[in-house]
């Protein structure tokens, strides 16, 4: 038996599929890569086959598709209004992208690659980025009155200022971590209790193997959920970036 | 007589139009989002984050600022209270419904128009 292979983060190891580098540079196909590419296949089928009959009466799965996309649709009317439904697009690629990513690794065996940081910090960064220049090509210079808070004195501002950079600075960090840390310390929590049961033996092991079944309901919870908060905060960021006065 | 009757079922439809309209509209105005548990559930995993990685960000500039300036440790003394701070913040604007991290005022205008009275509002400026 490999050591490696009883760890319970053994699960977020990379494993290089198809090695190719550019120079000196390794640009492997890796298993993340793989389950990316698998949840992208997966969305384009899961939406351009369950719509391909567009019955005016839904199916089954057409009216899946349907829901994930009023989901999404009444996610950014709600908080950003009529002016959001522009950035739909992204938001619905950036929603089921992590939806079926979290998805995908509730699947034993199978490789979670919203557990790494370096992808959601990613993700996290390409909203940050997009939404500031959004804001600068909608609002110009003006883009700088949202650092001031309304009704403080300019006494205060040296003290303000700073703050209210790092409030803004601390959005992608906040966004990247939070869907990181939920679903590494899922993971990590589920094998860890999986572990309990094979080493408490029959009788012993029936009480981890309960909890188990109970965290793999709340991990498929919680990858709903990442996801969701992850969407409805990039909302809150385009209103931000549009609706500044 | 069956021209009469077609125009009132368009005229229903045309009300019926509109309430959903109107109603989607209001719906899109009002600063709630999602519904009840989810809607708690999600806040409930946004404070904690939100009040670290304020923090986070306060220390690296902290950190970058004496590397360059060559000013240890002030700067990371400054930044590491300033971060704090704007955790805190970020949590408290959270919690007040304010629902975001930068920037007060889109939101206390939507606030306002969800019956909350305007001296209220202004307290809450004020406080800022």
């Amino acid at each position: 038996m490999a050591e490696s292979a009883q760890s319970p983060l053994a699960q977020f190891e990379i494993k290089e599929l198809m090695p190719i580098s550019i120079g000196e540079t390794s640009i492997a196909f890796t298993n993340s890569a793989a389950f990316m590419a698998l949840s992208v296949l997966l969305i384009t089928v899961f939406l351009v086959l369950g719509m391909r009959k567009s019955a005016l009466v839904p199916g089954r799965w057409q009216s899946m598709a349907e829901i994930s996309y009023e989901f999404v649709a009444n996610l950014l009317v709600e908080t950003v209004g009529n002016e959001g439904r522009k950035y739909f697009p992204f938001v619905f690629s950036l929603f089921m992208f992590i939806l079926f990513g979290n998805m995908l690794g509730m699947i034993p065996y199978s490789f979670t690659f919203t557990s790494h940081i370096i992808v959601t910090f990613a993700m996290a960064i390409v909203v940050f980025v997009g939404v500031t220049i959004l804001g600068f090509a909608r609002h110009g210079r003006h883009f700088f009155s949202f650092f001031i808070p309304p009704g403080v004195s300019v006494v205060l501002w040296p003290l303000m200022i700073p703050i209210e950079i790092i409030s803004y600075l601390s959005r992608p960090v906040s966004l990247g971590v939070r869907l990181f840390a939920n679903l590494t310390a899922g993971h990590t929590m589920l094998k860890v209790f999986a572990g309990f049961v094979v080493s408490m033996g029959v009788i012993g092991g029936i009480l981890p193997l309960a909890f188990v079944v109970a965290l793999t309901g709340l991990e498929l919870l919680i990858a709903f959920l990442q996801a969701y908060v992850f969407t409805i905060l990039t909302c809150f960021y385009i209103n931000d970036a549009i609706h500044l006065h | 007589m069956t021209n009469d009757n077609e125009i009132d079922t368009l005229n229903s439809l045309a009300t019926r139009l509109r309430h959903a309209r109107k109603s989607a509209e209001s719906k899109a105005a009002g600063a709630t989002v999602g519904s009840g548990v989810r809607q708690g559930l999600g806040f409930a995993m946004r404070i904690g984050v939100e009040l670290v990685s304020a923090l986070i960000v306060g220390v690296l500039i902290g950190l970058a600022l004496d590397f360059w300036l060559g000013t240890n440790p002030w700067c990371l003394l400054v930044f590491f209270v300033l971060g704090s701070i704007a955790g805190i913040f970020n949590v408290y604007r959270t919690a007040a419904g304010l629902n975001q991290t930068v920037g007060y005022r889109t939101k206390l205008k939507s606030y306002s128009k969800c019956s909350v009275t305007r001296e209220e509002t202004e307290g809450k400026e004020d406080s800022g």
